[in-house]
């Protein structure tokens, strides 16, 4: 496809972050769906309102990169091409999920893809995230580690062990806050001592304050190849805070009542990412029919899935006692 | 014929693993230029470089969340905890990460790390400086957990312990550091989940780990020449995988059984043991499992107080020759 606009992203970069987006937006809202219907049962945290962050940095990374995501993670693990199916039979605890069922919405990993697993405990994965950069660097390889987290997690102690150890080491890794201003329940500015939860931090780990409209996704995209490109070439740890917001509440449970209607209503009609995004593309001359195209493409490909995963077997119990030793079982006495 | 003692064979069993497998390195805090703060890591920076003998700051959690994303990679990380008693900072990425996200991933993952720790008491540094936690990582289900109670056995322990494609917590005692051993080879191997006897006898089974592995063998030499009792100790080694069947060997022989532990009383590793042996050689005991631990307190400091809080020698003796009278 030739590019219409000739700058730094292109047509083609800018449809393929244009599906990527409606894929993440579209396997979400299906998610709430299957929820609605009781076909996902457990909790749940959607990133709907959120999807140029992973969709970036999704389309920027490359194969054999490794990326961490927290329990919010379900788009950032399909950003990095793990399978519609996978991650939907995982919620719905069905064989055909990323891991049999055995890990749950939280902790959607596919190892294959680079998708080093979704972590629930606030702040454990940017320790985590090091480890995968210090093996690069021990390794002498180019892989670029990329660790996603909330503005909640800029309060927790590993989120400073994690930022100290990245910049004294010079590792390659990128720490990306998705600052969608509330933990959970509460408004971020409430709990925190500066304005800016990550940025604000930064300089306390000698890198510089990088503060960004997550909401776009041609920003996102230039800020995220720029540090993907800083860490691969041995410069070192970024922090990336990427301001959002999240469309629904903070779990399957929260309503998120706690947040001013005008403030929710100004995110959802005046910064939408892809609504935004859409506009964009047009303004950009991208024909309307190659728009829609797309739009029909991830819908399809997101009932195929949806199909798969409701027809797909529950797991044999015995897989219970499977996978706690390397031997493939939990024996623990002979 | 060499003579090693337990500090020295833990720097010698990281250095032969350094040696065998490029795979492997070294990190913690005061481990490389200061060669550790108990000296058990003396000459492995000169070795082996900055490259694989990692200086890092005061910092667990990064520390032990380093160690287990370099080991998800498929690198063999050996990471040092100063003192056991600082896991509690760590605790999650020990007991919600490392432990569990093999099993979470449907087996994707497998993280082939060991966490060297310094353990237990004796050394009169109080309440946070010298617990025996071995039991805290033997409650969470993904955790290998190792004890060794001689030099030979830091040898053979850490070289399967680094082979392990499963995640290791390797408990050193300090007040074993300073203990001895003439070696004739240095480069053992002993599979993790194989118990030690380390004194024959038909009279009574006294189970031990570590320091108390080692007094339970004192006090059984002192019951055989002094009291004409004898009794077979056995030194667990690991409590996960656990040598049950030695036990169960040893029990139908003798019908009484002592667990020797230096935790505090709940739910120390001697209540596990004490409940398999009444589900699997009921019909062989001739009386109740008896437990020797450290009462439920925290450890105090002083001399004295310390030395009558942690099971000793003499306290070894008179709880067996209680049993063997039927007291």
């Amino acid at each position: 496809m030739e590019d219409k606009l000739n700058d730094d992203i292109g047509e083609a970069k800018r449809l393929q972050l244009w599906e990527m987006m409606l894929k993440l937006r579209s396997v979400e809202k299906k998610a709430y769906d299957l929820f609605l219907q009781n076909l996902i049962k457990g909790t749940s945290h959607l990133a709907l309102g959120q999807e140029a962050i992973a969709g970036a940095f999704g389309i920027a990374l490359q194969e054999g990169d490794y990326t961490f995501c927290t329990y919010r993670g379900h788009a950032h693990t399909l950003a990095r091409g793990s399978s519609i199916e996978g991650v939907l039979g995982e919620l719905m605890g069905r064989q055909c999920g990323l891991m049999k069922g055995k890990g749950g919405s939280m902790h959607l990993t596919d190892v294959e893809k680079g998708v080093m697993g979704s972590y629930a405990i606030i702040g454990a994965h940017l320790t985590i995230a090091n480890g995968t950069a210090l093996a690069s660097k021990y390794n002498k390889t180019k892989e670029v580690s990329v660790c996603f987290f909330g503005d909640g997690t800029t309060n927790i102690g590993a989120f400073h062990e994690a930022l100290n150890m990245a910049k004294i080491w010079d590792l390659p890794i990128v720490f990306v806050c998705e600052n969608n201003l509330y933990m959970e329940y509460t408004a971020i500015s409430e709990v925190t001592a500066v304005e800016h939860p990550a940025a604000d931090r930064a300089s306390a780990y000698s890198l510089d304050k990088i503060i960004v409209d997550g909401n776009d996704a041609d920003e996102m995209y230039r800020t995220a190849q720029t540090a993907i490109k800083k860490a691969r070439y041995g410069h070192g740890p970024s922090l990336i805070e990427a301001k959002t917001y999240r469309h629904s509440g903070h779990s399957r449970a929260d309503p998120g009542k706690y947040r001013p209607d005008e403030e929710v209503k100004d995110w959802m009609e005046n910064k939408d990412p892809i609504k935004n995004y859409r506009q964009k593309l047009l303004e950009f001359n991208i024909d309307e029919k190659t728009i829609t195209g797309i739009e029909s493409k991830i819908q399809q490909q997101v009932e195929e899935a949806t199909n798969i995963s409701k027809n797909s077997p529950i797991p044999d119990i015995k897989e219970i006692y499977t996978d706690v030793w390397a031997d493939g079982g939990y024996k623990w006495h002979n | 014929m060499a003579q090693l003692t337990y500090r020295e064979s833990v720097s010698l069993a990281i250095a032969q693993a350094m040696r065998k497998d490029p795979k492997v390195f070294f990190i913690g805090e005061d481990v490389g230029a200061a060669g550790g703060v108990f000296k058990a890591t003396v000459g492995l920076l000169d070795e082996f470089g900055k490259e694989r003998v990692m200086d890092a700051p005061i910092s667990e959690q990064a520390i032990l969340g380093a160690a287990m994303g370099a080991a998800m990679t498929g690198l063999r990380p050996i990471a040092e905890i100063m003192f056991s008693d600082f896991l509690a900072v760590c605790w999650d990425i020990i007991a919600n990460q490392i432990a569990k996200t093999r099993y979470m991933s449907d087996g994707q993952i497998n993280i082939p790390l060991v966490i060297r720790t310094a353990n237990g008491g004796g050394s009169k540094f109080g309440a946070q400086h010298s617990q025996s936690l071995e039991n805290w990582s033997m409650m969470i289900p993904g955790l290998k957990v190792v004890a060794p109670s001689c030099a030979s056995d830091v040898l053979g322990l850490m070289d399967a312990s680094v082979k392990d494609p499963d995640p290791v917590i390797f408990y050193e005692h300090k007040s074993l550091y300073a203990s001895k051993e003439q070696l004739e080879n240095t480069n053992l191997s002993i599979p993790l989940g194989q118990a030690n006897i380390l004194h024959e006898g038909a009279d009574i089974t006294i189970i031990g780990l570590a320091l108390m592995a080692q007094r339970s063998k004192k006090a059984a030499q002192i019951l055989k020449e002094k009291h004409n009792i004898n009794a077979k100790v056995i030194d667990l080694r690991t409590l996960v995988p656990l040598d049950l069947q030695t036990i169960k060997r040893s029990i139908i022989e003798t019908g009484l059984v002592i667990t020797v532990e230096e935790n505090p009383r709940l739910c120390g590793w001697g209540a596990e043991i004490s409940s398999l042996i009444t589900e699997h050689c009921f019909s062989n005991l001739k009386g109740p499992v008896t437990r020797v631990t450290t009462p439920h307190v925290p450890l105090p400091s002083a001399d004295i107080l310390e030395d009558n809080t942690i099971p000793s020698v003499d306290l070894i003796i008179n709880e067996v020759i209680k049993k063997v009278k039927g007291e």
